[in-house]
């Protein structure tokens, strides 16, 4: 490098170095592994792994170094065509700050003080923990935090010792309302990869779900279809979305009063005669009872609620039943918002039904899947407890475990004391509501493990740090997939692991071993394991191992192509009114209830994706941070000038418990209302370990220290905190 | 109300193009400086004056050439690519003014080592006899001689003319892109030439002749800035923009102090009564003029840079 | 004889950076350098709001000012459909081209040399899509030939309304962008 321009150049990138330095850099490590270093290009097929939605990718390794990612065009979730992210992803594996070698602690928990360790030191340390607590508190009282197809051996290994509390955050910090509120009405869920017919919408209604800033990649494809095919967009938000801006509609509603806005909606299709009577006659149950409530919600009474005019209401009421029943009214899928939020979702499902678009084209389509069975283990041991995330059925239709029940009991030591964390891919840090109850839970542990890749938050918090080889370095579980073809997806590794990271089946054999549990992992190593589950499916493991993905045959996914309507809920029907809720105690139809505003001169904090990272993942993949190296937070023009900050000015929030968050940039904006502030999720991580990013931009986490559960099932609702303005540290 | 924001980072792009900095510009003003000096040198030369026993003319070719090396080495640092250098000379491309330029600068040396040589100056016909030989020699041929002088003021006229073209020709930044920058450049290093010579001259008669000279191209200097802004602001939005940037933006203070004030009224007010004999010649005005002209290359190098057609898609 | 181009459907662009991710891998482009990027231009006041998103390189441009005023002819027009390229060897890093570009797409490779996006000649040599259009999850990318009246490119263009960037500096670009 001309060295004038090489001082420039580093002046720019501050401390960092150019990708292709990096990758020089790192591959040395590399080398040696990559010994033959062999010439020329080399594809080799795999599914992606920046996020949970499993597109199918095909790796290019060039000269021996990985090189690029794309898309694997015979895989119907991608199509050929990965998200930024999944497109950035080979920064993960040239990422300098992974972890590199097992850790053990040398200081108090958070110290972030290590030892580092061989793996059979770690694992043993591990295993006589975890023998302690089992012998004084019984295996119940071990749990599990997991997120993600990776977890799945170790959860094996953990469900043989006699573990039974299991959580993600995907459930009460996410889907989970969505799927309780559909559930309760249509008998199923909406599931991930969503099963919404976005590509044959006619009218597409998207009340926050931010496709475009969301990349979930299949999703945006068919948003972009819909958009091509001219179908109608209607978006509810209160700040001016990437979507809202594709809209022919935008509502930029008062936050939290959302549910006013549906009911108003669905007063009007009903009064109006718009909905689809046939089939509401055909499957509905309790119409009558539910047209007797929401007769008083009409879009006069929504609109003080909204701050929507009530012709707005009317003519996008309108709108979605021109279409019907190609009219998609979109469940959204973080959904833990207010507190309301499984009865909100349960309104959607409402309105989708009176639309007809539940099993119908441009609806909700029937997934499928192939018929791959799962390896026939031994029996694990009956459990001697009740799971501890939700004593005596507490939140009545949770039908997941709920993260931070866990953490309650860990709290707690109710029902009965939980000694030992088991954390795989999840930063709870940066995931929980409210950090400061989890650091207090982890100081009741005997035992708190956690494999990651790079040293995030809660890494931080470990006793044990488990290394784990990225994506691009290991063979995880089959993904039997469920969607709208049915097929099967393999992930395999592309490149050897610099260092001495393992990939999480060999960890979870070995710690099965050593737990004396060798007979739950029969196979010698994990291709015999896929060996068989293919050969006895009758497919080929070469097959799949050559192409990524093996598609079976088409099957009918809507009604009216011979899907069987049925709906598994208590009346067999579509309940628009709700016995079950009834008997629980809770309203059978939808009730609004308005959402606390917050103390004067602050605003709600409201959060959400950039399509370049995710969650607080992807902030150190030095190719994604070199897209987006820090959040800023969104602020109206009108309240900026009140407040006399310019675009691109530092500030700090404090919210209503005086938690105050990092520094972190204005984008001052007409794209948001006055009465909320906006933040990209995942940034200002505070690990030491995270060189690259660390106190870059601000946590929403940090300051999300109150939350709402929601009755139903549990869920905690995150937004809920108010924050002010502080002007210079 | 316009929002518009960009997810580039480039260095020297970014927000704002600042890819020439002080090299650029002194390498701008020198060159104007020596083509003033080329043209003063062939004019003194043309109208024999080289006879006489102390013209500046016999000074001037060595200390422009020794300037412009000065110059050209400032514009060899700001080289992203040095090593490549030498690629300049292995072709010509018409429509690019660095070419020409490159290609000018070559010819000039010779130009300035024969008017060197029309009349060595005492410092070396002393030391070294066969170039007073040369002298002589030259001497003999009047037309030769003639013919060295306009040379001399061509060459000169081209060199000045090309440091504005350089910038004008970059159609993409509306500071620069007037048909009326070469001129400026032109007369200001005709001004700030005679000031430097002014500064260097023995003789008296000559020094009053290029104070009186001076004023001239002060004042016309005055007409052509004026000139040249009033294009900008009678042209495009963009144009109106940049030109602001000058007359009442970010550049304005030093345009009008630095450049107008001190570098053309207080000078030209002290010569006008210098040259009328109310007062007596000092260095301060030539310095004065000197100084403005080198900032004058400096701000409208800056402010070019500054000003780009993206605005015009909003504000 | 060709004339390659790009059309660009802002109606579909979500301005998510796949097509600058893309490029950075694909061409190894340093950090902190772009070849390509995302403008959001937004008009109006809450809520009454307009944004069209633009993805933008070097737009190739029929009159390419970066090539005219290069003196060493690093910066040329390629025989392949008026691609503008970049001669690294040829390059001194006399920056007139950067000066010269209306779109600022150009910059200085830490390597010294100016750079700037190729079209991806080396995969549009082997009949490919540059990196950007064929990895662009919202198919908002169109790239070929404005020569061919029946190519995808040109019958977008003839059927829907369109801009390019600062046409008034007579650059001739040929990225234009369906609004
Ligand atoms: N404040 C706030 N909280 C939220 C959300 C929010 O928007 N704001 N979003 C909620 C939602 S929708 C969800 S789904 C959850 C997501 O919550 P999480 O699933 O916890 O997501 P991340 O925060 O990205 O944490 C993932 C962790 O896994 C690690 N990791 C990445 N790849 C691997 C791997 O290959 N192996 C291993 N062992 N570890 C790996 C990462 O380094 C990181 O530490 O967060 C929820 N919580
Ligand atoms: N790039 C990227 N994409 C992702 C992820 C990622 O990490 N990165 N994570 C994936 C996962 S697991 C999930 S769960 C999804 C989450 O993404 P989505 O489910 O699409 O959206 P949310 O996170 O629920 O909410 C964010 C949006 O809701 C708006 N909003 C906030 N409050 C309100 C309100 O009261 N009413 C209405 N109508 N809108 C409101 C915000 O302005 C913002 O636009 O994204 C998925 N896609
Ligand atoms: S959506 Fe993007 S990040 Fe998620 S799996 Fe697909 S490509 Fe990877
Ligand atoms: S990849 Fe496509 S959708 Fe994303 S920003 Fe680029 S052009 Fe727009
Ligand atoms: S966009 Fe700029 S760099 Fe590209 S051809 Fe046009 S002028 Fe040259
Ligand atoms: S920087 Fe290089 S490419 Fe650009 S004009 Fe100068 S020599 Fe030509
Ligand atoms: S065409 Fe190739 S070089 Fe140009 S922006 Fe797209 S990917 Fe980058
Ligand atoms: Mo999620």
């Amino acid at each position: 490098m001309n060295s004038i321009s090489r001082r420039k150049f580093l002046k720019i990138s501050g401390a960092t170095i150019s990708t292709a330095v990096v990758i020089n850099k790192v591959s040395k490590a590399l080398e040696k592994t990559d010994a033959a270093n062999q010439k020329g290009i080399k594809k080799i097929p795999t599914f992606c792994d920046l996020c949970f939605w499993k597109c199918g990718a095909i790796a290019y390794v060039r000269d021996g170094k990985l090189w690029k990612i794309e898309g694997n065009p015979i895989d119907p979730l991608s199509g050929g065509r990965l998200c930024p992210r999944g497109t950035g992803g080979i920064g993960a594996h040239y990422d300098p700050d992974r972890l590199r070698s097992p850790l053990i602690r040398t200081q108090e928990r958070g110290k972030e003080m290590w030892k580092e360790v061989t793996w059979d030191e770690a694992l043993d340390f591990i295993v006589e923990k975890m023998q302690i607590i089992k012998a004084k508190y019984g295996p119940e009282s071990m749990a599990m935090f997991s997120h993600g197809i990776g977890g799945n051996f170790l959860k094996h290994t953990l469900k043989a010792f006699g573990v039974i509390n299991f959580a993600a955050p995907s459930f009460a910090q996410c889907r989970g309302p969505r799927d309780v509120g559909f559930k309760l009405t249509f008998g199923e869920d909406v599931s991930s990869p969503e099963r919404t017919d976005i590509r044959n919408a006619q009218c597409l209604v998207l009340i926050g779900s931010h496709l475009g800033e969301n990349m979930h990649n299949t999703q945006v494809q068919e948003f972009a279809e819909a958009i091509d095919n001219g179908a109608s967009i209607i978006v509810v938000d209160p700040r001016f979305s990437i979507a809202a801006s594709k809209a022919k509609f935008y509502l930029p509603i008062k936050p939290g009063t959302d549910l006013a806005l549906l009911l108003a909606w669905m007063n009007v299709i009903v009064t109006e005669n718009l909905y689809d009577k046939e089939y509401v006659e055909k499957y509905g149950f309790g119409f009558e009872q539910f047209k007797a409530e929401i007769s008083s919600y009409t879009p006069e009474w929504a609109y003080p609620e909204t701050g929507i005019e009530p012709k707005l209401i009317l003519s996008t009421a309108r709108e979605m039943a021109r279409y019907k029943p190609a009219a998609l009214i979109h469940p959204g899928r973080h959904v833990n918002w207010y507190g309301d939020d499984a009865q909100r979702s349960r309104a959607i499902a409402l309105l989708n039904a009176l639309l007809g678009s539940w099993g119908r084209k441009g609806g909700f389509y029937y997934p499928v899947s192939m018929d791959v069975r799962s390896y026939p283990y031994p029996a694990y041991p009956n459990p001697t407890k009740e799971k501890v995330d939700n004593p005596n059925k507490k939140y009545p239709f949770a039908d997941e475990a709920i993260t931070t029940g866990i953490r309650e009991a860990t709290l707690t030591g109710n029902p009965y004391p939980i000694k030992g964390w088991f954390v795989y891919a999840t930063n709870l840090m940066q995931a929980l509501p409210n950090g400061e109850i989890t650091k207090q839970a982890i100081q009741n542990l005997d035992l708190m493990v956690v494999v990651d890749v790079i040293p995030s938050e809660i890494a931080g918090w470990a006793d044990v740090v488990l290394p784990e080889s990225v994506y691009l370095e290991r063979y995880d579980d089959l993904n039997v997939e469920w969607f709208r073809e049915p097929f099967i997806a393999l992930r395999q590794p592309v490149v050897e692991s610099p260092n001495d990271q393992k990939p999480n089946w060999w960890i979870a054999k070995k710690l099965a071993e050593k737990l004396g549990l060798g007979n739950y992992f029969p196979w010698k190593d994990i291709e015999e394991y896929f060996n068989y589950r293919l050969t006895a499916a009758g497919l080929s493991f070469d097959e799949l191992r050559k192409n990524g993905i093996i598609l079976g045959a088409k099957q009918p996914i809507y009604f009216d192509e011979g899907v069987p309507a049925e709906f598994p809920t208590p009346s067999g029907k579509i309940e628009f009114y709700s016995p079950q809720l009834q008997q629980a105690g809770f309203d059978p139809v939808p009730k609004y209830k308005r959402p606390s505003n917050g103390p004067v001169g602050s605003f709600r904090l409201l959060y959400g994706r950039a399509s370049v990272h995710s969650f607080s993942r992807t902030q150190s993949n030095r190719i994604l941070s070199d897209m987006m190296s820090e959040n800023e937070v969104w602020i109206n023009t009108i309240i900026a000038e009140r407040y006399g900050i310019k675009n691109g000015d530092y500030i700090k929030l404090k919210n209503q418990d005086g938690v105050m968050s990092n520094k972190v940039k204005v984008k001052v904006t007409e794209r948001i209302r006055p009465d909320c502030v906006f933040m990209v999720h995942g940034f200002g991580h505070t690990a030491k370990g995270l060189k690259h990013v660390y106190l870059k931009g601000a946590s929403d986490a940090q300051l999300l220290t109150r939350y709402e559960i929601d009755p139903l099932m549990g869920a905690t609702s995150m937004n809920m905190n108010f924050v002010t303005i502080e002007i210079g540290d | 109300m316009h929002e518009y924001t960009i997810t580039r980072h480039n260095e020297m792009i970014d927000p704002s193009l600042h890819i020439w900095g002080w090299e650029i510009s002194v390498y701008l003003f020198i060159g104007g400086l020596v083509a003033g000096i080329m043209i003063i040198t062939g004019y003194f030369i043309f109208k024999g004056k080289y006879l006489d026993k102390n013209c500046v003319c016999r000074v001037l070719p060595l200390l422009g050439m020794i300037l412009l090396s000065l110059g050209m080495f400032a514009l060899f640092l700001d080289l992203e690519h040095k090593l490549y250098t030498w690629r300049l000379y292995l072709t010509f491309k018409i429509a690019s003014p660095m070419s020409w330029g490159a290609w000018i600068l070559v010819v000039v040396y010779p130009a300035k080592i024969t008017s060197f040589f029309v009349n060595v100056s005492e410092y070396f016909s002393k030391r070294f006899q066969w170039m007073n030989r040369m002298s002589e020699k030259l001497q003999e041929h009047k037309y030769l001689i003639k013919t060295i002088g306009v040379v001399n003021m061509l060459l000169g006229g081209f060199l000045g003319i090309y440091t504005g073209v350089l910038l004008s020709a970059l159609g993409a930044r509306p500071l620069w892109n007037s048909s009326m920058l070469w001129m400026l450049f032109v007369i200001s290093g005709l001004s700030s030439a005679a000031a430097f010579v002014h500064l260097v001259a023995k003789n008296i008669d000559e020094r009053e002749l290029l104070a009186k000279a001076d004023n001239g191209f002060l004042i016309i200097e005055i007409f052509v800035i004026s000139l040249y802004l009033i294009g900008m602001i009678t042209s495009t939005k963009v144009h109106i923009q940049s030109a602001m940037l000058l007359l009442n933006g970010i550049f304005s203070p030093a345009f009008w102090v630095f450049v107008i004030g001190l570098g053309i009224v207080i000078p030209l007010t002290i010569q006008l009564l210098a040259v009328n004999h109310k007062i007596k010649h000092t260095p301060i005005a030539p310095i004065l003029v000197i100084t403005g002209g080198l900032i004058l290359r400096f701000i409208i190098v800056e402010a070019g840079q500054y000003s780009r057609w993206i605005d015009a898609a909003f504000k | 004889m060709a004339r390659f181009g790009m059309v660009i459907d802002t109606k579909k662009c979500v301005g998510c950076m796949d097509c600058v991710v893309a490029c950075k891998t694909e061409n190894d482009v340093p950090e902190a350098f772009n070849r390509d990027w995302i403008v959001q231009d937004v008009r109006g006041k809450n809520p009454n709001l307009h944004m069209e998103i633009r993805t933008e390189r070097c737009n190739h441009c029929d009159h390419p000012p970066c090539v005219y005023c290069c003196p060493t002819g690093a910066s040329h027009v390629h025989d392949l459909g008026g691609i503008v390229l970049v001669t690294h060897d040829l390059c001194i890093g006399c920056k007139a081209c950067l000066a010269s570009c209306p779109y600022d797409a150009r910059f200085i490779h830490p390597e010294g040399y100016a750079d700037k996006c190729t079209f991806c000649v080396h995969r549009v040599e082997k009949g490919l899509d540059p990196a950007c259009v064929s990895v662009c999850p919202t198919h908002c990318m169109y790239f070929g030939d404005f020569d061919d009246p029946n190519s995808q490119v040109s019958k977008l263009l003839a059927s829907r309304e369109n801009h390019s960037l600062i046409p008034e500096t007579g650059t001739r670009p040929q990225i234009f962008y369906l609004v």
